[in-house]
């Protein structure tokens, strides 16, 4: 049995515009310990998987399929049971820290706020829980800063007082979306190598979702790459950038000009992301493939294994075809 | 590529005023050092790339040169002429010859005109009397130059993506054959996959029609691929000036150094085994810069002289500038 389970989850939003199917038939799997790292370009559908899992969706949003953690049904659950799984369980953290603070609390009172009201702590003891988790994530003078508002910190601290305060339930699980695309890169290693950090040390799962394949590489034992709503590839990250075997995902790895390469021209991926007003038919990736071919345009291939090594991709191609 | 320089920019300083309002008469007015001396040169056909973290001063050096904001002192020769000692009408002659392109592309293209209108629009300001048709001709030239297909000219920004969007921004830079083009982080709102298609369009435009490209950005590796020089910021202060080769391989400044070893490679074997190097804190207020060198808060070299001088921009090797005190 996995940790967590995710199996055919479908996630629509009923606009004014008809229906928009942002992810379609996505399963994946994670053991205790890992870190999976979701890629994807804006609208692939990577975040909709996670919020579906978090009862994040938006009113207009439904999700089915089946998402279990630790054996239990966690898709589609009431408010409290959800609110039990959130505090206690799973943790998340979101690409904007400014936003997802809010900028009328002092840090101290949004920290303590989950263990009072979980935790049953009183406030002293919630607050010094609290500063020992930000001297965890390496804030300084922790003891004063706690008083001050989310305001008065900078990017970089205020993504590591988000992280500590999704660390403060000791959660078995965080997921952190986009946790550094609105960081600078020194920051940004700052931020992945305290990640790292906390996932050693508590040995927490996490999924991680980017759309920047070089914060990928270091970061993660398997990945998952989206496109169009669906899984086109799950491998170990080596393996999915020493052997990508889809299309899709070899276009992503050449089209990022890389600093320790000195390429003449990048490799483009031509045309346009799909539109995800349109029903799926066929796969999402055929309109801009190279190897496209007319089965393509008609059925939607499936999550196979090649080569072994837990290695799955979505592809009527065979991979030989590709090289 | 010939040797003519086109611009010379010399100890160019930009202040901003960010006194509150409820200060004293008396109190001493605040100024946040936004661009602090900084000089280069850049030949006909060079490519040069400004790279720093958010805050450096890289976007109001930009604007600064093309005075859209108003700076202390220092030069900007444009063949030789002063751009900011010029009056306005006169400026105005040299604006079609500097053209820029912004970083969201759907915010800096009006709503409400047709992307035909937004392209036109440089031309009708600079030459009014240019007939209809030869402004719907070099509209469809410079379309098609970009990759947009003529029948779109009617449509509303809205009505394409942010790929297309870009084109169209540059479409509306292009139109007057601009000889130089300053690119405020062009492709940082576009997804990989449409990054690579607006780079390698600039790159090709660039030989095409013989450009200079001042290219801004905050993601190393996309400026080491398109420049042939790089200029590395650091709160409003020049720390190095190089080749993009040299930058990359044999980076002299401790904060270069810490900046090129942050930037993740999409390699797991390369990443897994890398040596980073972390810089300590957070970047230092631009209203009160620390004293001597701007760097040395978060320095792992920092010395006493770090703190008491300002290390001046010096050459290392054949066109390769640093400026710090411990620069081998």
């Amino acid at each position: 049995m996995s940790f967590l389970e995710v199996k055919n989850l479908n996630v629509e939003f009923n606009t004014a515009d008809g229906i928009v199917r942002a992810v379609n038939n996505v399963s994946f799997s994670l053991e205790e310990g890992e870190i999976l790292a979701i890629v994807g370009e804006s609208g692939s559908g990577k975040s909709q998987t996670v919020f579906a899992m978090m009862g994040l969706l938006d009113q207009n949003g439904r999700a089915t399929g089946s998402v279990k953690f630790e054996d239990q049904e966690i898709l589609n659950l009431s408010i409290s049971e959800l609110n039990l799984i959130r505090s206690e369980k799973i943790a998340m953290i979101f690409q904007d820290p400014m936003t997802s603070l809010n900028p009328y609390m002092k840090v101290s009172e949004q920290m303590t706020e989950v263990l009072i009201h979980h935790k049953g702590l009183s406030k002293t003891d919630a607050i010094q829980q609290s500063i020992s988790m930000l001297d965890a994530v390496q804030i300084p003078e922790a003891r004063n800063l706690i008083r001050m508002y989310p305001h008065e910190f900078s990017g970089g601290m205020r993504q590591r007082v988000m992280i500590a305060m999704s660390l403060l339930c000791n959660p078995k699980l965080l997921i952190a979306d986009e946790p550094t695309t609105a960081l600078d890169v020194t920051v940004q290693a700052q931020i992945m190598h305290l990640l790292s950090d906390i996932q050693k040390e508590f040995g927490t799962s996490i999924i991680l979702i980017t759309h920047d394949l070089g914060v990928v590489a270091g970061n993660s034992d398997d990945t998952l790459v989206m496109y169009g709503g669906q899984v086109m590839e799950i491998a170990t990250t080596e393996l999915i950038y020493a052997r990508p075997s889809h299309p899709y995902t070899q276009g992503l790895i050449s089209a990022v000009p890389r600093l320790d390469d000195n390429a003449d021209k990048l490799k483009t991926i031509q045309g346009n992301p799909p539109d995800a007003m349109l029903d799926p038919v066929g796969c999402p990736f055929s309109p801009r493939c190279k190897f496209s071919q007319d089965i393509c345009s008609t059925q939607t291939p499936e999550l196979l294994e090649t080569g072994g090594n837990n290695h799955f991709r979505a592809c009527h191609v065979a991979f030989e075809e590709l090289l | 590529m010939n040797d003519e320089t086109l611009m010379q920019v010399e100890n160019l300083k930009v202040h901003f005023d960010v006194s509150s309002e409820g200060d004293m008469p008396w109190t001493k007015r605040k100024k946040l050092q936004a661009v602090n001396g900084v000089s280069f040169e850049l030949k006909s056909g060079e490519t040069l790339g400004i790279v720093g973290e958010s805050g450096c001063g890289k976007s109001t050096l930009a604007r600064a040169i093309i005075s859209m904001v108003p700076s202390e002192t220092g030069r900007v020769l444009w063949f030789g002429k002063d751009l900011l000692a010029l009056q306005k009408t006169e400026m105005r002659k040299h604006r079609k010859e500097i053209q820029m392109i912004f970083q969201d592309p759907l915010a800096s293209l009006n709503p409400r005109m047709t992307i035909g209108e937004i392209i036109a629009e440089p031309l009708k300001t600079h030459y009014p009397k240019t007939s209809k048709a030869d402004i719907k001709a070099r509209v469809e030239d410079v379309m098609n130059k970009v990759g947009l297909l003529e029948n779109l000219i009617n449509r509303y920004p809205h009505e394409f993506s942010g790929g297309q969007c870009q084109r169209i921004g540059i479409a509306r830079a292009l139109i007057l054959k601009p000889k130089l083009i300053i690119c405020d982080e062009p492709v940082s709102a576009l997804d990989v996959s449409i990054q690579a298609q607006v780079i390698n369009l600039l790159m090709d435009l660039q030989k095409e029609m013989d450009l200079t490209l001042i290219f801004i950005a905050h993601d190393l590796s996309i400026v080491k691929h398109i420049s042939t020089k790089i200029m590395v910021l650091y709160l409003g202060n020049m720390v190095e000036l190089a080749k993009s080769e040299d930058i990359y391989n044999h980076p002299r400044h401790p904060y270069t150094q810490a900046l090129i070893s942050a930037v993740p490679i999409p390699d797991p074997i390369i990443e897994k085994n890398k040596n980073l190097i972390l810089i300590e804190g957070d970047l230092p207020s631009p209203i009160n810069p620390p004293s001597g060198c701007v760097f040395r808060t978060r320095c792992k070299k920092a010395q006493d002289i770090c703190s008491q001088e300002k290390p001046e921009l010096k050459e290392a090797s054949s066109s390769h500038e640093v400026a710090c005190h411990f620069n081998d």
